[in-house]
């Protein structure tokens, strides 16, 4: 690789979604040479056969194993190192371990030239975490909501409320035992369930 | 108060003794609060016990050599003041290859100089007919299951890295790569031989109790420089550990045992199959043949949890036959302080028994002798220099 190339980056991860946001990040940032690999069959023949400056596997992934194996090979077949080999940078690597995705660098390339896209990935690694917080977030809240619909239903039932008054009276009974409407709801349901 | 600690491990039968020792209590009782994190790779809980995001780890013993020597990676001194499994691991086939293996079998079922030449005869065969050659898998560069499949191999004169292919891979991915044929057999830990004949797709050819009597396979992990400033802790998680694996072999504990390991959080198998491994009484066809050794896995038995320094000089000696290491008496000598005897007798306050190494007894070579390693490296013939 010549210093003016953008260097050849593999990217090996099962998430599709994850890849695309690191892979569209590194574009971004002028690294136009980026591959993804989802599929863990033959790796390593795979990735000998692309011949990448930078590997980036995620540490959730078994397959970091078999990356090892690199290592190993006599062969005429440039010899990567991995991030944890150089520790001079221990905050980068403890923020690298932290998001959950370690870098393979073929032995030459510049340390000055591997910050920036570690320092990306590690970004890119930590917003989609963000990302599947907020949709797990937004899963449960839409599960209470349907909870609290239900409730609704049978206290309008039961009692010849309307919406808005059966909605006051979970909210009033929440207040008063301090918990919250979500789990009232729920033993609303229970309790009907049990008397039916 | 008590300390916290951080401990990784991969989800193997043979991190018993750390997971029961935090379980019932044990870890408890010495005055540690031990948070065990599940890992997925090797290199995971390397790095993260190097870096220091992990007091302690169950590790592959040749990982903590290598990285004692800072052989292919960053050079941390480790410690293994506890053994925490001899054996365990297993040599299983498709059932092609053991179909071709025993029809070229000349001796025992179970004798692996039988099974190595044996092998040496169909991978001539297959080299005749221009077939591609075969691929074992193994789950570690660094790994027992590495150095066992190729001394067995290379004991019948097959060539590991002419022969064959020889590749690592994850061991929950062993069990589908011999059933869809991308690999012909592999050397793993329990529970994966055990999967792979449950679920028709291979014979078990081996306990790796066949090829070696005693075998150091995992061990409780530290960094020395953690153990300077943490003495005591650590001598309480060797004393919890020793509970652990005492507490597993008593046969009257077995139901508790298998139940405690079974959890998803932990090894998270189905119970039976860690009750056969734990029981040394496994199914090694499809058919339901049942073979039975008290040596397949050594838990807390036979002084089993002390740490033998001249089995880290086996491993070592390994490392220098298959070319990941060069040979010298400096690097033997590290080799063998990881291991720490010492470290546990102070612990368990048991008496110190110098020259009591139980024998390694490996089928194949000379006895093997910790003062002479270059001599017992040159009674083989099948070897790999350093490139």
């Amino acid at each position: 690789m010549s210093a003016d190339q953008s260097p050849k980056i593999v990217i090996v991860d099962e998430s599709p979604i994850r890849a695309a946001i690191l892979q569209e990040g590194l574009r971004e940032a002028g690294f136009t040479g980026v591959v993804h690999i989802s599929e863990m069959q033959s790796l390593l023949s795979r990735i000998y056969a692309l011949d990448p400056d930078v590997i980036l596997i995620d540490l959730e992934n078994p397959s970091r194993d078999v990356l090892e194996q690199m290592f190993q090979v006599s062969r005429a077949v440039r010899r990567p190192i991995a991030m944890f080999v150089d520790q001079s940078d221990a905050a980068s690597i403890q923020a690298s371990v932290d998001a959950g995705v370690s870098a393979y660098i073929v032995d030459g390339l510049k340390k000055e030239r591997i910050k920036p896209i570690l320092d990306l990935c590690i970004s890119r690694f930590n917003a989609f975490a963000k990302l599947q917080d907020e949709l797990a977030r937004t899963k449960s809240a839409l599960e209470e909501r349907k909870v609290i619909d239900r409730a609704k239903g049978i206290l309008m039932k039961m009692k010849g409320l309307t919406e808005d008054e059966a909605y006051v009276l979970l909210r009033s009974t929440a207040m008063r035992e301090k918990k919250r409407i979500g789990e009232i709801a729920q033993s609303i349901i229970t309790a009907s369930e049990m008397l039916k | 108060m008590s300390v916290p600690l951080h401990i990784g491990f991969i989800p193997l039968v043979d991190a018993a003794a750390l997971i029961v020792a935090v379980d019932k209590g044990f870890a408890a009782a010495e005055g540690l609060d031990v948070t065990l994190a599940r890992e997925v790779s090797w290199s995971n809980v390397r790095d993260k016990l190097n870096i220091g995001l992990f007091d302690a780890a169950h590790l592959l013993a040749p990982v903590a050599i290598a990285s004692s020597l800072g052989v292919a990676h960053v050079k941390v001194p480790i410690l293994a003041p506890f053994n925490l499994g001899l054996n365990g691991n297993a040599i299983t086939v498709s059932p092609a290859l053991h179909a071709a293996i025993m029809g070229e079998l000349d001796g025992e079922r179970f004798d692996p100089m039988a099974t190595a030449r044996a092998l040496a005869r169909v991978v001539a065969l297959r080299r005749k007919s221009g077939d591609e050659p075969l691929t074992f898998a193994m789950t570690f560069p660094f790994s027992t299951h590495n150095y066992q499949l190729r001394f067995w191999m290379a004991a019948g004169g097959v060539d590991p890295d002419e022969d064959l292919r020889l590749v690592v891979l994850p061991p929950p991915y062993m069990v589908d790569s011999l059933a869809n044929g991308h690999v012909d057999g592999f050397c793993v830990g329990a529970p994966w031989n055990s999967v792979a004949v449950d679920r028709g797709v291979g014979h078990i050819l081996h306990f790796v109790s066949d090829i070696l009597v005693r075998a150091a396979e995992k061990v409780l992990a530290v960094r020395q420089n953690w153990v300077g400033k943490n003495p005591d802790t650590l001598a309480g998680l060797v004393r919890a550990t020793q509970r652990g694996a005492e507490f597993i072999e008593q046969v009257d504990n077995r139901d508790e045992v298998v139940s405690l390991l079974a959890q998803p959080e932990r090894v998270g198998v189905d119970a039976d199959l860690i009750r056969r491994t734990l029981e040394g009484r496994l199914k090694v066809s499809p058919d339901g043949t049942l073979r039975e050794s008290r040596n397949y896995l050594l838990v807390g038995r036979e002084r089993a949890t002390r740490p033998d320094p001249a089995q880290a000089a086996w491993l070592y000696a390994q490392m220098v036959r298959w070319g990941q290491a060069d040979f010298s008496a400096q690097a033997l000598k590290t080799a063998m302080s990881v291991f720490r005897p010492d470290l546990y007798d102070g612990a368990l306050k048991t008496a110190a028994q110098p020259g009591a190494s139980a024998t390694i007894g490996a089928f194949d070579g000379p006895a093997f002798n910790p003062d002479d390693v270059a001599g017992y490296l040159r009674a083989f013939k099948v070897f790999r220099r350093m490139s």
